[in-house]
């Protein structure tokens, strides 16, 4: 089964005073992800990936389509149970301090009152926040409050995990972290669902990703397979600032950064090229086949259909 | 009632706690002595009238103000602040969220008044150096200026389920103003002819009957609130409250929130 399916999940706007037009803010979403999948959602900002989450907290109401989260619907209080829910840029009750916060939240997940304390604790411990748990929110940073917004979400131990952007904020040592912690969650066997327009976290991350563009969904798959397509293409690194006239002659592109030379061409040419590196005793470093980057995969799916990016498409 | 109810309503008296709402004590401590003390001066043989007049006007006043200044903020300031987003996402319906919220802020009027009720109950024993058998009229009073600030929260609720702050605040404090005045619009009904008699019967009705509620002047004189009205005025307010909560939910059920 399924831990999330998403059939059709549309959500239109009415905007203007007079002459009301639509304006989509998701267009017909189909997706299923598998339990235990860490999915990645990603897109540029104004995307649509906000309101999908949105739609699958049941914090707006689809247009048209339906969703299952656990294979229940999205208003069953015992699937809500069992998912914990990130916001972007969250905010919280900040007169209370983060234990009575996370006490109060456990109380709403129906926490066992006698396990209560010791889950804020852990979850406190967990997110790096062990010696502030007294201290009012009002107090705490923007990455203070992306913790404990990661705290309250797996406090009750939930199964499915969304997360609305869990890396924005954060300083890059925070950014760590909280990527550890996806990773700890996911062996955990956690079904993670994140939004992020951060394409290393995603590909450092996900089992999967989905790109979504002015509100519609442009591609899905297997980060696995997306970054490993070879292109029939080599890259070549040596020592020295000497490119031989032959690998020009062969199309190579070659850049010099400080005592060495990067050059990436054709993979048919690539004897020839080290034959050449080898006639003028310059140094090889490596051989790399060039492989599709996600950055690649996002920006082509970004562009309008038969569009291409940097002729590497 | 369920276990999730409680909590938000615990949370929201703890939000008015916290943010110093009962802080308004204070002056109505210090208007009940000042005035204490002043009448105690200046009236002959009236002082008990003055003091009861005078403190459950202030009380109704004060609660009736928090009502509608906090119960504006109650569901738009969690929309805006998107505090709403981990709660909706837990196993809380809508509805136990909007009922919570109403018992949060009743709960926070109810100690308020309790302690105004003391502040009362002082400077009448201060004026009058003993209490007598119809200050018990003033308890009666109090009940239903209570039942006025369930009535009034239940109304600025259901403005904020659907509009700004701003406006909820404005209808709230129009409907008490008009609520007021409830028996003189049922006056002003029966006495009309044609459409007009219509809408103002049909007004009369719906605005909330708040003159009836309020025995103020009744008590201040030593009359007694007969054991009827006070039955009927206490299903009135039930009644009313519930129409104005199921209003709102009805409302937020279907609300996107931003």
């Amino acid at each position: 089964m399924a831990a999330i399916e998403i059939l059709g999940l549309e959500k239109t706007y009415s905007v203007g005073f007079w002459r009301k037009k639509p304006r989509y803010g998701l267009r017909p979403l189909h997706l299923a992800i598998e339990e235990g999948e860490v999915f990645g959602f990603l897109g540029p900002n104004g995307a649509g990936k906000t309101t999908t989450l949105k739609l699958l907290m049941g914090l707006i109401f689809p247009t048209a389509g339906s969703a299952r989260i656990l294979g229940m619907e999205l208003d069953d209080p015992r699937m809500k149970a069992q998912i914990g829910f990130l916001p972007e840029q969250p905010y919280f009750y900040d007169y209370l301090t983060a234990r009575e916060l996370l006490e109060y939240y456990g109380q709403l997940s129906g926490v066992d009152p006698k396990q209560r304390s010791r889950k804020v604790n852990e979850v406190l411990q967990r997110v790096g926040l062990p010696d502030v748990g007294g201290v009012q929110l009002r107090k705490f940073s923007k990455g203070m409050l992306q913790r404990v917004g990661i705290a309250q979400a797996i406090l009750h131990d939930p199964k499915v995990l969304f997360f609305d952007e869990p890396m924005s904020g954060l300083d890059p040592m925070g950014r760590r972290e909280v990527r550890d912690l996806m990773e700890q969650l996911k062996h955990e066997g956690k079904t993670i669902f994140f939004s992020t327009h951060i394409l290393s976290d995603a590909e450092a991350l996900c089992d999967r990703v989905a790109i979504i563009h002015q509100g519609e969904l442009r591609g899905v798959g297997a980060v696995v397979e997306l970054t490993s397509s070879v292109h029939g293409r080599v890259e070549l690194v040596w020592h020295g600032t000497t490119v031989p006239a032959s690998l020009r002659a062969l199309g190579a592109e070659c850049h010099i950064i400080g005592s060495t030379v990067r050059a990436v061409l054709s993979e048919a040419n690539q004897d020839t090229a080290l034959e050449a590196l080898r006639r003028e005793r310059l140094r090889l470093i490596s051989v790399t086949p060039v492989r599709t980057s996600l950055e690649d995969y996002f920006m082509q799916k970004l562009q309008p259909a038969g569009a291409t990016v940097g002729g590497r498409a | 009632m369920s276990a999730r109810i409680v909590h938000i309503a615990s949370n929201t008296f703890r939000e008015a706690v916290r943010d110093r709402v009962l802080y308004n004590l204070i002056v109505f401590a210090l208007l009940m002595s000042g005035a204490s003390i002043l009448v105690g001066q200046i009236s002959i043989n009236i002082e008990r009238l003055v003091v009861i007049n005078l403190g459950l006007t202030a009380v109704s006043l004060f609660g009736v103000v928090i009502a509608i200044f906090i119960g504006i903020g109650l569901v738009s300031k969690e929309i805006e602040k998107r505090t709403l987003y981990t709660v909706l996402s837990r196993p809380v319906r809508r509805w136990e969220f909007i009922v919570g919220k109403f018992f949060g802020l009743a709960g926070t009027l109810l100690v308020n008044t309790f302690f105004m009720a003391i502040g009362v109950f002082a400077a009448l024993l201060y004026v009058s150096h003993r209490f007598q058998k119809p200050d018990a009229w003033v308890l009666v009073a109090l009940y239903f200026i209570i039942l006025q600030f369930l009535i009034i929260t239940a109304l600025t609720l259901f403005f904020s389920s659907f509009s700004s702050p701003l406006l909820s605040a404005v209808f709230a404090f129009a409907l008490f103003v008009i609520g007021s005045f409830a028996e003189d619009l049922r006056g002003f009904a029966g006495i009309s002819q044609g459409v007009t008699r219509w809408l103002a019967t049909g007004a009369a009705y719906i605005v909330p009957n708040f003159s009836a509620l309020n025995v103020i002047s009744s008590v201040a004189h030593s009359n007694p609130v007969p054991g009827q009205v006070i039955l009927y005025n206490s299903a009135y307010a039930l009644v009313y409250a519930a129409v104005a909560i199921s209003g709102a939910v009805l409302v937020f059920e279907h609300r996107n929130l931003k």
